[in-house]
């Protein structure tokens, strides 16, 4: 066995810096590198090409500049809209309730569960389908009473599922409460027009667009009061101190602007891939599973369960093939705990224990995928082999 | 290019191991096994083989040979073989060795097959053993050339396709070589003592797992004497092991030591140092390297215990692989559930496990 040329099927963990983004972002590490809150004309070049950025931004996502608040990444914006969201509803006197679902990422959950927990928030976990979405009918009934905050994640990061936002965006509205959606998974691969999504928040994620990483945004919508992420030196309009970093930004809206561009090329382009991906490993390898939506899908998102296996074992092989996926209970320490979005979608723990995730890229090839369904199915054919072996 | 996994543990024997193969020029990979642990007092303790600090060393000196290194979650198979032949012996009234199960089931089965479907050519370890061949190219199993790091004991349940496909690089070492070379090669090692404790107990005494997982297995019952004399009551047979003198709780003029566990009746039997020892020791499941027995009867060397030295025997195969050792000297120390080990010189010839007389 030849250890192939590396083909990588994680760029829903990462993507690669578009070398244009590069390009773009390098004059402000080295020639405009000034303070943009200083007032001289170094700084006020810096300022300037902030200024484009968040106008770039705004204009690709249909809302005001004044809307976008830099952060440094996804779990920042999170952090910034669910915690905004608890101190905005204690100070009007709103319900002290946060709804979400039991699938969101890490970020948007675990600062749900702090509230809950520190500042005696109720927390109401919607129920999902098999899919990991989440129903109107569940929104409906949960948000009666009111909230601070609704929080549904766009297109899920494990099972790709796309969730109605504008559906569920307008249940919210009609009983006034805010509307917040994690859509860092969909940055880059679906249009993010946050009037038609009928959005009151949400956050992006540079490094899921080819963008650099360490740099996300929050959109908020104008006139939305929320408590700053960080306090300081006022940056961003009181709502998130700290020195603007400029290259990171200026990459970010270059990234994005690229990505809305060229948005009907790669999104044909994924999602012939994703077809091929998701045929291929269903008839080539027996006793798999597609989970997640099959057709309310990211185009880049392909997972799978595999019958009776540990997802680990198989990522081990994959890798020792130079093929690099991802799975929910991916785990270096041998000690996988089962994906909780799986388990919370209705898998039981053995087979949130062998879910796989690939997800493709620009730079995704036929021949990857080709090669990508051929090694998992000889490695999950040796694996079984493995297993049906008296221990 | 020959493919070889090697079993890392963090430590300087496999570390070394590595080091050797990856010199060798073979195209070599780490991996480690996540072992199950109890999580006795609440805490989540790591099995003492693969804590996280020694994961995170495993995995540094992976970097540093430029290999790769997976942790593979073994935990169900190892609680499920290891453990619970622990427990199951122990309810049978004997003393177990986990260290022989493991590599019988985990180690040189469970992990070898892991290595061999990812189209490796071998395993390796960091075992101070050595593999050779017979005239007929029959694998033999030699001590390690360190007779005082020698673990052939623990690896004498091995068989000829194990041996075929196992290889262990350090040992034609003596372990001064190995740390001579873990220096040669740079390799950053914390240099921690070797516990004794078994592995999965997670810190805890293994009467206290006992009492955790199996509370049947220790019934209270009496205590006699070799004559017969009442003597007193007994916690449980698990808490006890032949030839132990202290925490008895019982007075008397003379030493008494623990000479033999009826399990049949529950009872803890008490004698005298000269009751202790005996010449003979019956031996049940055989198992040959080679496959099979060298005669119906030989003359080898046969050790009793990890740390113990061999000694001189006359063996006789008895139907149903069951082996009579007949040694030239009593010996103190016969434990029911503990290996016996034969050798002829530095080959070991497989081994057994100690019966009930």
């Amino acid at each position: 066995m030849e250890r192939a040329a590396g083909i990588y099927l994680d760029y829903a963990a990462s993507t690669p810096l578009d070398a244009r983004v590069l390009e773009a972002m390098t004059p402000y590490f080295l020639r405009d590198f000034a303070n943009p809150s200083s007032g001289h004309r170094p700084g006020r070049a810096a300022a300037r090409a902030i200024d484009d950025a968040r106008a770039t931004i705004a204009g690709l996502l249909n809302c005001q500049p004044q809307e976008i608040i830099f952060t440094s990444g996804g779990t920042e914006s999170d952090n910034l809209a669910l915690r905004g969201a608890a101190w905005r509803a204690k100070q009007l006197g709103l319900p002290a309730r946060i709804i979400t679902t039991p699938v969101e990422h890490s970020a948007v959950l675990q600062t749900a569960q702090q509230l809950r927990e520190r500042m005696n928030f109720e927390l109401t976990l919607l129920p999902v389908n098999r899919a990991g979405q989440v129903e109107a009918d569940a929104l409906e009934a949960a948000s009666a009473g009111g909230a601070a905050i609704v929080s549904v994640i766009y297109a899920n990061n494990e099972l790709g599922s796309l969730n109605d936002l504008p559906t569920l965006a307008g249940i919210a509205r009609e009983r006034g409460i805010l509307f917040h959606s994690d859509a860092v998974q969909a940055g880059g691969q679906l249009a993010l027009d946050v009037q038609a999504l009928g959005l009151d928040m949400l956050s992006l994620a540079a490094h899921k667009f080819y963008g650099p990483k360490g740099v996300g945004f929050l959109f908020a919508r104008d006139g939305l009061e929320l408590a700053p992420a960080q306090t300081g030196g006022g940056q961003e309009k009181g709502r998130r101190a700290g020195t603007v970093n400029t290259p990171l930004i200026v990459g970010m809206a270059t990234a994005l602007a690229l990505a809305h561009q060229e948005l009907p090329q790669r999104r044909a382009h994924l999602q012939t891939l994703r077809e091929q991906l998701i045929e291929g490993v269903l008839r080539q390898v027996p006793g798999t599973e597609l989970t997640g939506a099959r057709e309310q899908r990211l185009p880049a998102h392909a997972s799978f369960i595999v019958d009776g296996l540990d997802a680990n074992r198989i990522l081990m092989h994959l890798d020792m093939q130079g093929i690099a996926a991802s799975s929910g209970s991916a785990c270096s320490t041998g000690d996988p705990s089962p994906s909780a979005i799986l388990l919370a979608a209705g898998y039981s723990r053995e087979q949130a224990l062998s879910s796989l995730r690939f997800s493709l890229g620009m730079h995704s090839s036929a021949a990857q995928v080709d090669r990508v369904v051929a090694v998992l199915a000889a490695s999950v054919r040796k694996l079984r082999q493995l297993q049906a072996l008296p221990a | 290019m020959t493919r070889v996994v090697v079993a890392m543990s963090g430590g300087v024997d496999s570390s070394v191991a590595a080091a050797l193969l990856v010199d060798a020029g073979y195209d070599v990979l780490g991996m480690m096994m996540r072992l199950w642990s109890d999580d006795a007092a609440g805490g989540a303790q790591h099995n003492r083989c693969c804590q996280p600090a020694q994961m995170q060393d495993a995995r540094r000196i992976a970097d540093q040979l430029g290999i790769p290194f997976y942790v593979l979650d073994s935990q169900a198979v190892f609680r499920r073989t290891v453990v619970q032949a622990f427990i199951d012996v122990h309810r049978a009234g004997a003393t177990p060795n986990p260290c022989l199960t493991c590599n019988r089931q985990i180690r040189f089965d469970w992990l070898l097959r892991n290595a061999l479907a990812l189209d490796a050519d071998y395993l390796a370890t960091g075992h101070y053993a050595r593999i050779s061949h017979d005239d007929s190219g029959a694998y033999l199993l030699r001590r390690g050339l360190d007779r005082h790091k020698d673990q052939s004991y623990v690896l004498s349940v091995m068989n000829q396709w194990q041996l075929e496909r196992v290889l262990f690089p350090i040992g034609e070492l003596p372990k001064s070589h190995v740390r001579e070379l873990a220096a040669k090669y740079g390799l950053d090692l914390a240099g921690k003592k070797d516990s004794q404790d078994l592995c999965f107990l997670g810190g805890q005494d293994y009467r206290a797992f006992l009492r955790r997982h199996a509370a049947d297995v220790l019934q209270p019952g009496p205590i006699v004497s070799v004559q017969g004399e009442t003597l007193g009551k007994h916690t449980g047979l698990a808490n006890y092991t032949i030839g132990q003198r202290k925490g008895l709780g019982i007075s008397a003029n003379t030493a008494l030591y623990v000479v033999d566990m009826v399990h049949d009746s529950n009872t803890l039997v008490l004698g005298r140092r000269d009751e202790l020892g005996s010449r003979r020791m019956r031996v049940c499941d055989a198992h040959w390297v080679s496959g099979k027995p060298p005669l119906p009867a030989f003359r080898a060397e046969v050790q009793i215990r990890y740390r113990a030295r061999s000694q001189p025997a006359a063996v006789e195969l008895r139907p149903g692989g069951e082996l009579c050792v007949r040694f030239d000297e009593a010996q103190q120390g016969i434990t029911p559930g503990q290996a016996a080990v034969l050798y002829q010189g530095d080959v070991c010839l497989g081994g057994g496990i100690i019966a009930k007389s």
